[in-house]
C-alpha cells in the first residue's frame, strides 16, 4: 500500500463542514465581550482566552491529524509550515506565512495578513492591553503540546493595536521524549 | 449517519476486506498509557484481570516499537534499545500475525494508539484503523462532555464502532 500523501489545506477546507464566517466572527466577539464583563481585568481576559485556546488545541490536534493525513514532521521548520499552510487553512480558511527563523530553527514567526476573527473589531481605549486573538496562540500551544512539543506562543504584532499584520512568535522550548508510563512496581 | 456537526466523516470508509464476525477485540490507548477504550467481541479466554491485560498490551506495543526502530537497516540514527524516543521518531510496525490471530496497530503523532485484534486471515487494516481514528474524532474528541484523557463512555461511539468492525473483519 502506498503511503497516502498529506492533503493540502485547500482540499480539506473544501470538504469540511463550515459555518458562516460572520456568525463565527460575531460569536467570538461575543465571547470576548462576555469575558471582559465577567473578569473585568484585561490581563485576566488574555489569560482566560489563552486557556480556552489551549483546551481547544488539545482536541483540535486529533481532528487535524485525522483529516490532513499529516504523519510526522522531520523538524520544527516543517511543523511551522504545516501549521501555517494546512492548519490555518483548514480551520480558519486563511493561509499564513512563516518567517524570521532564528539560527537554531527553534523560533519563528507566523504572519497572518488576513484574520477572520477581527472583522468588525476596534479596540476601545480601555482595552488597549487586550490581545483580542489570544485564543489562537493558546490553540497552537495546546496542539503542539499534544505532539510532544512544548512551545511558547506570543504576539509580536497585532493589527488591532495599529500594526500592519498579525504576527505570532512560536518558540520551541523542548521536545518531550516518549517514556514508558508505568512504574515497574505498580 | 448523523454526527455532531451533521457532517459525513471524510474520507469515507475503505472497502471491507472481509466479512463475518472475526473481530476479537479493540484497544484505544492515549499517550500516557491510559486505556481509553476496550471493546471485546469474541474472546473466550481471559487469563489476566482487565487492568493487567491493558498494561501488558501497552507494554508489548511499546517494546515492539522500540525493537522495530532499533532493527531498522535503512536508518543511520540508532537510538539505544529502551532509550525513549520522540513520538513519530524511528519506524514502527503496523501489524503482526500469529497462527490464531492478527494484531493491527496504528499510532498517531498525538500518541493515540489503536489496536484491533482479528482473525489471522484478515487483510490490510491500516485504512480501517484510520477510519476508526476518524470515528474517535467525531464521536469522542468533538463531544464537549468528554474530558480528554478519561476513559470513553459513549454508547453512540460503541455502537458505531461495533457496527463498523462487524463490517470489516
Amino acid at each position: 500500500m502506498a503511503p497516502v500523501a498529506p492533503r493540502s489545506g485547500d482540499a480539506i477546507f473544501a470538504n469540511i463542514e463550515r459555518v458562516n464566517a460572520e456568525l463565527f466572527t460575531l460569536t467570538y466577539g461575543a465571547i470576548v465581550r462576555q469575558l471582559l464583563t465577567d473578569l473585568e481585568e484585561v490581563e485576566e481576559v488574555n489569560k482566560q482566552l489563552d486557556q480556552m485556546g489551549y483546551n481547544i488545541g488539545i482536541r483540535l490536534i486529533d481532528e487535524f491529524l485525522a483529516k490532513s493525513n499529516v504523519s510526522r514532521c522531520v523538524d520544527f521548520r516543517e511543523t511551522a509550515e504545516v501549521i501555517a499552510k494546512v492548519g490555518f487553512k483548514m480551520f480558519l480558511g486563511v493561509t499564513a506565512s512563516v518567517t524570521n527563523w532564528d539560527a537554531e530553527g527553534t523560533c519563528c514567526s507566523i504572519v497572518l495578513e488576513d484574520n477572520p476573527l477581527v472583522d468588525f473589531v476596534e479596540l476601545p481605549d480601555n482595552c488597549q492591553g487586550l490581545y483580542y486573538c489570544n485564543i489562537l496562540s493558546g490553540v497552537i500551544r495546546g496542539a503542539l503540546d499534544m505532539v510532544s512539543m512544548k512551545a511558547e506562543v506570543t504576539w509580536l504584532r497585532d493589527a488591532l493595536r495599529g500594526d500592519d499584520v498579525f504576527e505570532l512568535q512560536v518558540k520551541l522550548l523542548k521536545q518531550v521524549p516518549e517514556e514508558y508510563p508505568y512504574k515497574d512496581d505498580e | 449517519m448523523q454526527f455532531f456537526g451533521g457532517s459525513e466523516i471524510s474520507p469515507s470508509p475503505p472497502a471491507p476486506t472481509a466479512s463475518g464476525n472475526n473481530g476479537h477485540m479493540l484497544y484505544v490507548f492515549n499517550r500516557n498509557g491510559i486505556c481509553l477504550l476496550y471493546r471485546e467481541w469474541n474472546r473466550p479466554l481471559h487469563t489476566l484481570n482487565a487492568q493487567q491485560d491493558h498494561k501488558l498490551m501497552f507494554g508489548l506495543l511499546f517494546s515492539l516499537k522500540s525493537l522495530t526502530a532499533k532493527m531498522d537497516p535503512t536508518s543511520s540514527e540508532k537510538g539505544n534499545l529502551g532509550v525513549p524516543q520522540l513520538p513519530g521518531q524511528g519506524c514502527s510496525f503496523h501489524s503482526f500475525r500469529t497462527n490464531t490471530y492478527k494484531l493491527s496497530f496504528m499510532e498517531t503523532p498525538s500518541g493515540i494508539k489503536i489496536i484491533l485484534v482479528t482473525h489471522p486471515r484478515t487483510g490490510d487494516l491500516r485504512e480501517s484503523l484510520k477510519y476508526i481514528y476518524n470515528l474517535y474524532v467525531e464521536y469522542v474528541v468533538k463531544n464537549p462532555l468528554y474530558t480528554p484523557g478519561a476513559p470513553i463512555r459513549s454508547e453512540l461511539f460503541n455502537t458505531t464502532l461495533d457496527q463498523y468492525v462487524r463490517g470489516i473483519a
